[in-house]
């Protein structure tokens, strides 16, 4: 099973990456969607923001990991599909990186903006690299609405995926589950 | 021989009952229910209030014998707030507090006189500008008990006086009496 990808199929850390990054990133929205609305009674009031806080680092981590294997590796050939299915791909393929980096930046300055730093499952903490009281109201508009970008950017790429392979009946949804062969080896 | 019996089945259970040592609170600052808090006399007309923004400590707290607890506290005298940046400046000063030189400020208890079911004398040094001096903090419990999610806390408010030029501060304007104004709530560890 290939680590890296082919012009035929994706790698397995690609694989990984794509499909626990993608769980995730769902996951987080739910979680965020239903933690700011808790009452401060709540037994999750504190947990589940700190949850949050900790998996977003950690998101961003593999989002910097992610960028840098991609550059690395070659990618599956599209040159059978249309010219627009090929630039919408490519769009909405390289617009996730700014979408989630803007995210989990506007998530980082929510949480640092008075100097505090995010602890990372008690493990270690990030510490606060600019202390700017008040831009915590922006950044969460910020955060608010770059989280439903994320999740319409996400549903447009599954819908896409869906389609390619029910509809046209072509591999593109299976070089993200299965290695395939690649056609020059 | 009954009355022996009984007498030490009150003594073991009494001791088993009341905790055999006083549980260590952290206070809790990073979820900011806490804070230090002054109050000074803008020219007799009205009451200048500030606070230092960070800070950080710990207190024993024996609910069974509340005059064996402890307190300590280190303030970062830098994150003076008066909500003036150039009346903050000042303050930093060597007019003040010199912090450059003195960053830290620190109460250590030594002794606390209870004067009332849920009220105390707390006795201890205070060191600004690295002169120490005795204060005493008039300190009552709030309350404690369970929170939501979890933890245990305790919570405390208290007053204190204390004259800034005793700490070595030279502008004239520091002769005046201050007074801090102290609310506490601690975590159990």
């Amino acid at each position: 099973m290939p680590l890296m990808n082919s012009t035929s199929s994706y790698g397995l850390v690609s694989r990984l990456l794509h499909w626990g990054m993608a769980v995730a990133i769902v996951a987080m929205f739910a979680l965020g969607f239903w933690m700011v609305g808790l009452d401060y009674y709540n037994p999750y009031y504190k947990s589940a923001p700190d949850l949050h806080r900790s998996v977003g680092i950690v998101l961003l981590i593999l989002l910097a990991f992610r960028f840098v294997w991609r550059l690395v590796n070659p990618d599956p050939d599209r040159s059978a599909l249309a010219r627009l299915e090929r630039r919408s791909a490519e769009i909405a393929h390289w617009g996730f990186y700014p979408v989630l980096l803007a995210l989990m930046a506007s998530g980082y300055l929510i949480s640092t903006a008075d100097g505090r730093a995010i602890d990372v499952f008690g493990l270690f903490q990030v510490p606060a690299l600019f202390k700017q009281p008040g831009l915590e109201r922006i950044a969460g508009s910020v955060h608010e609405i770059l989280a439903y970008l994320t999740m319409l950017l996400a549903a447009l790429h599954g819908l896409a995926a869906i389609k390619h392979h029910i509809v046209d009946r072509d591999p593109t949804l299976l070089k993200m589950l299965r290695s395939v062969p690649s056609s020059q080896s | 021989m009954r009355k022996l019996v009984t007498a030490f089945a009150v003594a073991v259970f009494g001791f088993l009952a009341s905790p055999a040592i006083a549980d260590i609170y952290v206070i809790d600052t990073k979820g900011a229910h806490a804070s230090i808090n002054f109050r000074a006399s803008h020219l007799g007309f009205s009451w200048l209030t500030g606070r230092f923004d960070t800070f950080s400590g710990t207190f024993e707290y024996n609910e069974a014998n509340p005059a064996e607890s402890k307190v300590s506290v280190e303030i970062d005298v830098a994150s003076l707030n008066s909500n003036h940046a150039e009346r903050d400046n000042h303050l930093r000063s060597d007019d003040f507090f010199n912090a450059s030189a003195h960053p830290k400020a620190t109460f250590v208890s030594k002794s606390i006189k209870l004067t009332g079911q849920k009220t105390a004398i707390i006795t201890g040094d205070l060191t600004i500008r690295g002169v120490t001096k005795t204060v005493d903090i008039e300190a009552s419990h709030v309350g404690g008990g369970e929170d939501p999610w979890g933890g245990f806390r305790q919570g405390f408010t208290g007053t204190a006086t204390i004259t800034p030029s005793d700490f070595g501060m030279p502008n004239p304007i520091a002769q005046n009496p201050v007074d801090l104004v102290l609310e506490v709530e601690g975590i159990r560890q």
